[in-house]
């Protein structure tokens, strides 16, 4: 798979050139000031005609640097040309080939570190061609056609396959293990399923119709989902094997334990984890209180701790939920920014206002125990660290109080302990995290893990990269062509 | 989807309900609860473990109507369905041979007490129960409790039934007759209030007080950190780390802080809900 070369269609040398003369085809989205105050999906989409006009921009490269940056090695320039050509259908076969779910990634993938960053028409001209917008829009296609491409399911091989999670990873694993022919059961703790794509993930970067959609295709193909299943607490993994039958088990439960900072004052009401307010916004539809039941606290000044996609879908619900002013606290600088670029623009557009180099030392709070203020130091960018990135060094005497009556911590998360710690023959590594070979075998025999539990929070196509893998190793051990 | 098979008033504003969950059924434990949804459009609410039985496959509720949540709850009858139903959640309580245990149940801390007085009594504690109410008409489970119990004392505010006044005070009173330190242990669930008296009470007297803790919580399991309450000078979260802390070293003033997060969201959900039921 590593060396994939592009041998389709080649470009005489004066289309390239032209080609490389072109601009990529905007997105069109909602107006920033309007969408700030909405729930609405932000980008609104391409049409027909420019999906071919960017499609006409890739250059077909053979040696394909857009497939070495995609984690799951999508056939970029063939689904391209596909598309150039107006066959959408045979475009989002060549996709899915490699992907189940490329209406979510197409809409949240990092895309300009991963398939973008390298295209050639990024270092041509810093315009890379507009592959994810591209892939969401075959897959969109698809889906409000309900035209979808019809999946065949080998016939059943009588084996069992329990998938613990349903995010992104879970759902990969679910979904082809089905297609093998396996009978497979997600269990998921949450009433709905879909992990981080439907607890962590705004409906204004991805509406929930896509992602119910997907899942309910799955339940169609006779996947069997269990909602209000927790994995450790009503059934252990061996359980599973020996009363429920299960052949083999896929641990997919990703990275949901929140992170505080551990500092003055941080129980003050008015401060969430980001998993809190995401998820009594996403998941609950606070948002839409008191027509949902759950409420929502509502800040005047909103101020989020952190620089990464969660950050920005925080702050940005803040804004929607009805804050004067909304700001990321963020200790590095606008260049360590880890959020996608493309969020980063849309929180900027939409009036984020960006505190860099700046961290809170201490919450203050009123007689009620209610947050007003927060201290804060500002810090300055040292050596690299261990991730690479500059690291911030607080400046001596710098304090300042910055006023807030919301906070929204979002400086990472770590993995939940419910179902590792009842499960000794699981090896750990020193951060709790799962310890996986690269086909996903754990310690344990018979269970597989990949995703966040396994990387810490990582993304949606790593996840499901994680899982294709281990569906297939699964796939050869329970048809034995492989030994554990 | 969880049958309700049966639900009656036990007083004027506390129910029990009987749901149909085998899967839970067969792991519960002692001191543990779950979190439900009434409904799709429904809060996850937590809710203790009062009973269950295995054979039957089904868990016990006893809940106090408070705001929209437990009165949409209430309104539920027999053959309806709930939306959902996590558990078993939290720890279970700690059962060992303690000598003899005084356990101290407020309003409807009656229920979540009477599963752990089961458990000690079964595993050899002399259990004695002090149960305290407002009034006579909102006591319940008297009989339960006393079939789990060496000695069952009921105090009431109004000394319309057993003794009248608060709980505290035969709590001191067995303390202080206990020369021979054979009660090593106190539980403590009902209003927090009570739970706190409870525990300055027996402070004094150096003897381990459990309490269990009710915070807003979202999942349960650990992800939201609603649940969070301070113990020991340490955060924990109530739902993985809980939900039994020592009442000894509870943060009261916190916990009572954060229960109040909502308080007018609470009331304008439950006006709007009020006036739909009246419609
Ligand atoms: C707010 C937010 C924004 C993000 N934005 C992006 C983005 O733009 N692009 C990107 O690529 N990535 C993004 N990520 C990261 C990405 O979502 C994750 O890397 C990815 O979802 C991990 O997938 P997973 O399959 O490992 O599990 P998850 O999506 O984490 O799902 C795990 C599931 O397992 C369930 N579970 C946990 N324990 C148990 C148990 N014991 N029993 C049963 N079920 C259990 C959980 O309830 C959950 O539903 C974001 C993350 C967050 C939180
Ligand atoms: C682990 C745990 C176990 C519990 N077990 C039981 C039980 O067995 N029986 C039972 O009746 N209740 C129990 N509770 C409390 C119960 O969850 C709340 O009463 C319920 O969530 C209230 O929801 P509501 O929408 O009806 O009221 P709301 O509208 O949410 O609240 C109404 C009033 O109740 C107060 N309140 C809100 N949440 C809580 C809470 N978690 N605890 C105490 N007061 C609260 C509010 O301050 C408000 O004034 C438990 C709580 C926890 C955390
Ligand atoms: S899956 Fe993600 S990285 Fe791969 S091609 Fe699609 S958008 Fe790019
Ligand atoms: S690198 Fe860019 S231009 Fe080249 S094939 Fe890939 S998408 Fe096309
Ligand atoms: S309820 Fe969410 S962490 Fe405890």
């Amino acid at each position: 798979m590593g060396g994939y070369k592009y041998e389709g269609r080649r470009l005489p040398v004066q289309d390239k050139k032209a080609r490389m003369k072109t601009h990529r085809n905007k997105m069109t989205e909602q107006d920033p000031l309007a969408r700030a105050r909405n729930f609405d999906e932000v980008n609104l989409g391409y049409d027909a005609e420019t999906a071919i006009s960017e499609a006409e921009r890739c250059l077909l490269c053979p040696s394909s640097p857009c497939v070495k940056g995609c984690p799951v090695k999508i056939r970029v320039p063939e689904f391209l040309d596909k598309i150039s050509e107006g066959k959408f259908m045979e475009a989002l076969e060549i996709i899915k080939a490699d992907n189940a779910l490329p209406a979510i990634t197409g809409r949240v993938c990092p895309q300009e570190v991963q398939c973008e960053g390298p295209c050639t028409q990024n270092k041509v001209s810093k315009e890379p061609v507009g592959i994810g917008y591209l892939e969401r829009y075959v897959a969109d296609l698809e889906r409000n056609s309900m035209d979808r491409c019809c999946v065949n399911c080998s016939p059943p091989t009588g084996k069992k396959v329990a998938v613990v999670g349903s995010g992104p990873g879970g759902l990969t694993v679910a979904a082809d293990m089905m297609r093998l022919g396996h009978e497979v059961h997600i269990y998921e703790a949450f009433h709905k399923a879909g992990g981080v794509l439907v607890y962590g993930i705004p409906e204004f970067r991805l509406p929930k119709a896509i992602v119910d959609y997907e899942i309910k295709c799955m339940e169609d193909l006779g996947v069997k989902i269990h909602t209000n299943h927790i994995i450790g607490k009503i059934y252990s993994l061996d359980e599973l094997m020996a009363e429920e039958g299960f052949d083999a088990i896929y641990v997919g439960i990703g990275a949901g334990a929140p992170r505080f900072m551990g500092i003055e004052g941080e129980n003050l009401l008015g401060i969430f984890s980001a998993n809190e307010y995401l998820t009594r916004s996403n998941l609950m539809k606070a948002y839409d209180f008191p027509n949902y039941d759950t409420p929502i606290a509502q800040g005047k000044k909103v101020c989020v701790m952190g620089g990464g996609n969660v950050a920005m879908d925080s702050v940005r619900t803040g804004l929607r939920l009805g804050a004067e002013e909304a700001h990321i606290i963020y200790r590095r600088s606008h260049e360590e920014l880890p959020a996608r670029t493309e969020e980063i623009h849309h929180a900027e557009e939409e009036g984020v206002m960006f505190d860099f180099l700046t961290t809170p030392i201490r919450f203050i709070g009123d007689d009620e125990g209610k947050l007003v203020a927060m201290e804060c130091i500002r810090m300055e960018l040292g050596e690299p660290d261990d991730s690479g990135r500059r690291r911030p060094v607080p400046l001596e005497g710098s304090n300042f109080i910055l006023e807030a009556d919301l906070a929204v911590i979002a400086i990472g998360a770590g993995p939940n302990p419910i179902l590792t710690s009842s499960e000794p023959e699981i090896e750990l590594n020193r951060w709790g995290y799962i310890v996986a070979d690269d086909d996903g075998k754990t310690s344990k025999k018979g269970v597989w893990a990949g995703g966040d539990i396994v990387t810490g929070s990582a993304t949606v196509i790593l996840a499901m990269g994680a899982g294709r893998k281990s569906a297939a190793s699964m796939h050869r051990y329970l048809t034995g062509e492989e030994e554990w | 989807m969880n049958k309700v098979l049966m639900k009656k008033k036990l007083v004027s504003n506390i129910f029990e309900m009987e749901v149909e969950a085998k899967g839970i059924a067969n792991k519960a434990k002692a001191g543990q609860f779950v979190v439900i949804m009434v409904s799709e459009k429904g809060e996850r609410i937590p809710l203790t473990l009062a009973d269950w039985s295995v054979e039957k496959g089904t868990i016990t509720l006893v809940f106090m109507v408070v705001g929209t949540s437990s009165l949409r709850l209430s309104q539920l009858e027999e053959g309806d369905d709930l939306f959902a139903v996590l558990g078993p959640l939290g720890h279970a309580s700690d059962i060992e041979d303690y000598g003899a245990v005084i356990m101290v149940a407020g309003g409807v801390g009656t229920a979540p007490i009477y599963p752990i007085a089961k458990s000690l009594k079964e595993r050899g504690n002399k259990v004695i129960s002090i149960h305290g109410a407002r009034s006579k008409d909102l006591l319940f489970w008297q009989d339960k409790l006393a079939s789990v119990s060496n000695e069952h004392i009921i105090t009431t505010d109004d000394g319309s039934f057993g003794r009248k006044g608060l709980v505290t005070e035969p709590l001191k009173e067995l303390l202080e007759a206990d020369h021979d330190k054979i009660i090593s242990r106190v539980y403590s669930i009902g209003p927090g209030i009570m739970m706190k008296f409870c525990a300055l009470t027996t402070k004094p007297f150096g003897v381990k007080t459990i309490v269990s803790l009710n915070p807003i919580m979202i999942d349960g399991t650990g992800m939201c950190g609603a649940c969070r309450v301070c113990v020991h000078g340490k955060t924990k979260f109530t739902c993985i780390d809980g939900p039994e802390f020592d009442g000894h070293e509870v943060d009261w003033n916190l916990l009572t802080t954060r229960q109040r997060a909502y308080l007018n969201e609470e009331k304008c959900s439950y006006d709007k809900f009020h006036m739909e039921c009246e419609d």
